[in-house]
């Protein structure tokens, strides 16, 4: 019975939450994903897929993963490499001196004029001016994805358990022994915390304060399009991809700040804010594909700590936590985030990059108003009076 | 560890939010018989009100199945519809009175959005609608809204349904009686609820061919005498039957092959140029979704509908609802005057309460529509496509196979489907629908969002009833890019628009974190 003794358990079915699992199943840990509702089903599953974050300490791992996870996992991730990023705004012409200065050595890539924009992108048009082809990175698709991390656990033995909210944790010697849950407890040697916008309040539970604050992130969808050379194609304010269906997916703009989320509700709507917005700078980007319907809409709620930086740690105490929050970017490094994960369970240390940067140490002198100084606040009304219609 | 912090976030929504491009005190969607009594009420008690309603609907969406399933037998009067205005005038006549009473009344207008100030939504000051014609969308704000956005068809496919001639009742009494654009002569009927009886009697007033209402269960289920009445005009009815495939030519359906449920090896052929569904009608709730406005399943009124009491209050303070998207068979110009009521007293206007006589629930349709897909799934197997736009077949759907186009398989994913998925937890349509792209398509899942739901159920093994609802999501109607594009977007989202967050922190290389090289890029800003 799962109820007892499982050796480590995963609090969150994200990405980052599932990969970790993957990988620890795949080690031969038994492991236990607990998620509050469907795995994936919230940010993790609803983002632009991109795979190209060399900003990240995971960055290296993570490109050398995504061409191998299919094969991997048993089940697709719709990845494809390569990325393309164009802009069609003059101010935005030289964009790319921006890009010389972060992008690693060893990673290629090459300017592009207009004429060879247009080329690469066929729904691009005249107002190409200039733009960037990575030979690295790529996208995949986010539900996919999610689900193959689940599924493959799975065939290394893990339990997925859906729709099982986390209430508490449970003490013994020093070290969290067991989690107390809407479904009953799940005994554990190792307790993993990926649960995204929840992880600050799972985090308090056990003394630590791990400042991040949840907004909500939308994209538009539309019909399929004739398929384009390369389906990573974005630019001009807007992350995103053409799927391998044909669709559009793509998001970018304005995000709303929430007071909280709660650790059981419903994955969040789209709100409407920025539809008109992101279909006006979509039909900019690729004119030629001005007619496409928009036939759905995205949102997800994703946190973010203070600096907008991960963190990844392995506790001191209770020292059988590893917590992880992504700061909303965890989508394309989930291959990588999960095995750090497995090996700052298993091993105490991430193997292949240094995360110390990503410790929760660095918040301690943050001060207590930190959201209000970086006014990081939900909105207030406009000063329109509802009063006047009536 | 030095901490460095972004600056102040000038990125958010806050500030953003536009204000609506038109307002008005009472805004009513839907102009069929709950929507123009709920205009008129309103303005009889001195309410500005503003009427929208969809139809005539352009070319171009009655080509998609949009927001009815017209199955391609539409005459070409539908191509122009500003010459059908007239049309829709003459069918509805309260139209004409709303008009008379000073209603603003807009036709071939879309709705594609609703959002009321709430969890998720704290900057907007006013209730608003989204709106959009061929060329443009705009915003118009409210202090109350009153949905009536009626029903729609559902859509139980079998071989050969993707052709044209094959359609739902709701969209044959549109071509038929709204738009006199019907361009069929000959029809199979299937089902033989009250639905379908309508249909057949429709058909035959108009001078149309009714060759027979088909039912699945064993006996014909509406109203023996009006069965009978059918029976005696030369139309047959075949009970224990379903559709195996509808066979076609050059311009769609000629004839329907049916299946004895009982004995599937024992087919019949019936000529006909069109196949009208008639099993049920489906409340659309699309707006109340996109609000998120509680709902729940009413079997015996059509399925998901918004909670609503008698004034047709919904469970949000500015919106009401009346008509068929409260649950079908309501005494729709009733239950119009009093949301109407309703709404104006909740803006301190003094009405009296006056409340709809309440109509006596319906047959449990779920019940009805699960015995159609069990027999059709039965007779007519795996192949036949489940969503027509994704072309995503029922077999596809039970194993939870990747769609077609990625070529994928492997020993893994051949072990799971529907059945391992539910030993997971509670089987969810939106999963399903991302996992395997059923209901994914361009006509929004208008033609499969039910039927998917029920396979789902069957292919499972759980009841219909615990299959949750696909979710609706803004645009509810599917609008061009350069339709739905803001034109007159606010020049704080234009100066202060980002890729995602505008945390300038976040894309510095961990390597740099710390060094003088994360100062430069600080100073430099964001790269795009």
């Amino acid at each position: 019975m799962a109820k007892t003794g499982s050796s480590v358990v995963v609090v969150g079915g994200g990405v980052t939450g599932l990969s970790a699992a993957w990988w620890l199943a795949r080690s031969g840990v038994e492991v236990t994903v607990l998620e509050k509702g469907i795995v994936g089903f919230e940010a993790s599953g609803r983002n632009g897929g991109g795979c190209t974050h060399y900003q990240s300490p995971l960055f290296h791992e993570e490109q050398r993963l995504w061409p191998l996870m299919d094969e991997l996992l048993g089940y697709p991730t719709e990845h494809r490499p390569g990325r393309i990023v164009f802009q069609v705004d003059e101010r935005k012409a030289n964009f790319h001196e921006g890009l010389a200065m972060r992008i690693p050595a060893g990673y290629a890539w090459e300017v592009l004029d207009g004429k060879q924009v247009r080329e690469l992108v066929p729904l691009a048009g005249d107002n190409a001016i200039s733009g960037v082809r990575l030979h690295f990175g790529g996208h995949a698709n986010p539900q996919r994805t999610s689900q193959a991390y689940a599924w493959a656990a799975q065939d290394h033995g893990a339990q997925i358990r859906q729709h099982v909210a986390v209430h508490g944790f449970e003490m013994a010697g020093g070290r969290v022994s067991a989690v107390e849950t809407s479904q009953g407890r799940f005994g554990c040697d190792a307790l993993v915390i990926a649960a995204g916008p929840q992880t600050g309040a799972l985090a308090a539970m056990l003394g630590h304060h791990v400042p991040m604050a949840p907004a909500r992130a939308e994209m538009i969808v539309t019909e399929p399009l004739p398929l384009m050379p390369m389906g990573g194609v974005d630019g001009h304010g807007l992350y995103g991809r053409q799927t391998l269906r044909g669709n559009l997916a793509y998001g970018g703009g304005p995000h709303e700040w929430y007071d909280d989320t709660p650790l059981d509700g419903p994955p969040p709507r789209p709100s409407g804010s920025v539809l008109r917005g992101l279909a006006k700078r979509v039909a900019e980007l690729l004119p030629r594909a001005a007619h496409a319907r928009v036939i759905r809409s995205w949102a997800g709620v994703i946190e973010n700590t203070p600096d907008g930086r991960p963190v990844i740690e392995r506790l001191s105490s209770p020292d059988n936590v590893t917590l992880a929050t992504m700061s909303s970017v965890g989508f394309g490094l989930s291959p990588a985030s999960g095995h750090a994960i497995r090996d700052l369970v298993v091993d105490g240390v991430c193997s292949f990059a240094d995360l110390s940067k990503l410790s929760l140490a660095r918040f301690a002198e943050l001060s207590p108003d930190w959201r209000r100084e970086l006014n990081w606040l939900p909105p207030q009304p406009a000063a329109t009076t509802a009063g006047e219609l009536h | 560890m030095k901490l460095t912090l972004p600056a102040p976030d000038r990125f958010s929504i806050a500030g953003k939010t536009a204000a609506p491009d038109e307002r008005a005190e009472i805004v009513v969607i839907g102009a069929g018989p709950a929507g123009c009594a709920a205009a008129i009420e309103a303005a009889k008690a001195g309410a500005q009100v503003v009427l929208i309603d969809e139809n005539p609907v352009a070319p171009g969406l009655i080509g998609m199945d949009v927001p009815l399933h017209y199955g391609g037998r539409a005459t070409a009067a539908v191509q122009t519809p500003e010459r059908l205005v007239e049309r829709v005038l003459e069918a509805n006549p309260a139209l004409g009175e709303a008009f008379e009473l000073g209603v603003d009344v807009r036709l071939s207008t879309y709705a594609w959005g609703a959002w009321v100030n709430g969890p998720g939504l704290r900057g907007l000051a006013t209730g608003i609608v989204g709106l959009a014609d061929e060329t443009r969308s705009w915003t118009l704000g409210f202090g109350r809204l009153i949905l009536a956005t009626g029903a729609r068809d559902l859509n139980l496919s079998f071989a050969g349904s993707d052709q044209p001639g094959v359609m739902g009742a709701q969209a044959l009494h549109a071509l038929i009686a709204r738009y006199g654009a019907f361009a069929g002569r000959r029809l199979a009927i299937l089902g033989t609820g009250a639905l379908a009886l309508d249909t057949a009697e429709l058909a035959l007033a108009h001078g149309l061919d009714v060759v027979a209402l088909v039912e699945a269960r064993e006996t014909g289920v509406g109203d023996p005498a009006r069965l009978a009445a059918l029976a005696a005009r030369g139309v047959e009815i075949i009970a224990g039957h379903v559709p195996l495939a509808a066979e076609g030519g050059p311009d769609g359906v000629t004839g329907l092959v049916l299946a004895n449920v009982a004995a599937p090896e024992r087919h019949r052929v019936l000529v006909c140029d069109t196949v009208c569904l008639a099993i049920g009608a489906v409340p659309v709730i699309e707006l109340f979704d996109v609000l998120g406005a509680k709902r729940t399943l009413v079997t015996e009124r059509g399925g998901h509908v918004p909670v609503v009491g008698a004034d047709g209050a919904t469970s949000l303070a500015e919106v009401f609802a009346a008509g068929d998207c409260t649950g079908l068979g309501s005494n729709a110009v009733e239950a119009g005057g009093a949301a109407a009521r309703g709404a104006l007293r909740s803006l301190g206007r003094p009405v009296d309460a006056e409340l709809p006589r309440l109509v006596p629930p319906g047959p449990d349709a779920l019940a009805y529509h699960l015995d159609w897909a069990r027999a059709l799934l039965s007779t007519g197997g795996p192949e036949v496509l489940a969503c027509l736009c994704e072309e995503v077949t029922r077999g596809e759907l039970l194993a939870v196979q990747p769609p077609r186009y990625l070529g994928w398989s492997s020993n893994a994913i051949a072990r799971r489907d529907l059945g391992t998925l539910a030993e997971d937890g509670p089987l969810d349509q939106d999963q399903i629908k991302r996992l395997t792209r059923a209901c994914m398509g361009a006509c929004q899942a208008r033609r499969c969002r039910e039927q998917v739901a029920l396979m789902m159920a069957l292919g499972a093994g759980v009841p219909a009833q615990s299959i949750p609802l696909a979710g609706y999501r803004a645009p509810v109607r599917p609008l061009p890019l350069s339709v739905l594009a803001d034109a007159d977007e606010p020049a704080a989202m234009a100066e202060n628009w980002n890729v995602w967050f505008g945390i300038v922190t976040q894309w510095i290389s961990y390597d740099d974190i710390g060094t003088e090289r994360e100062a430069e890029q600080l100073r430099a800003g964001m790269p795009y």
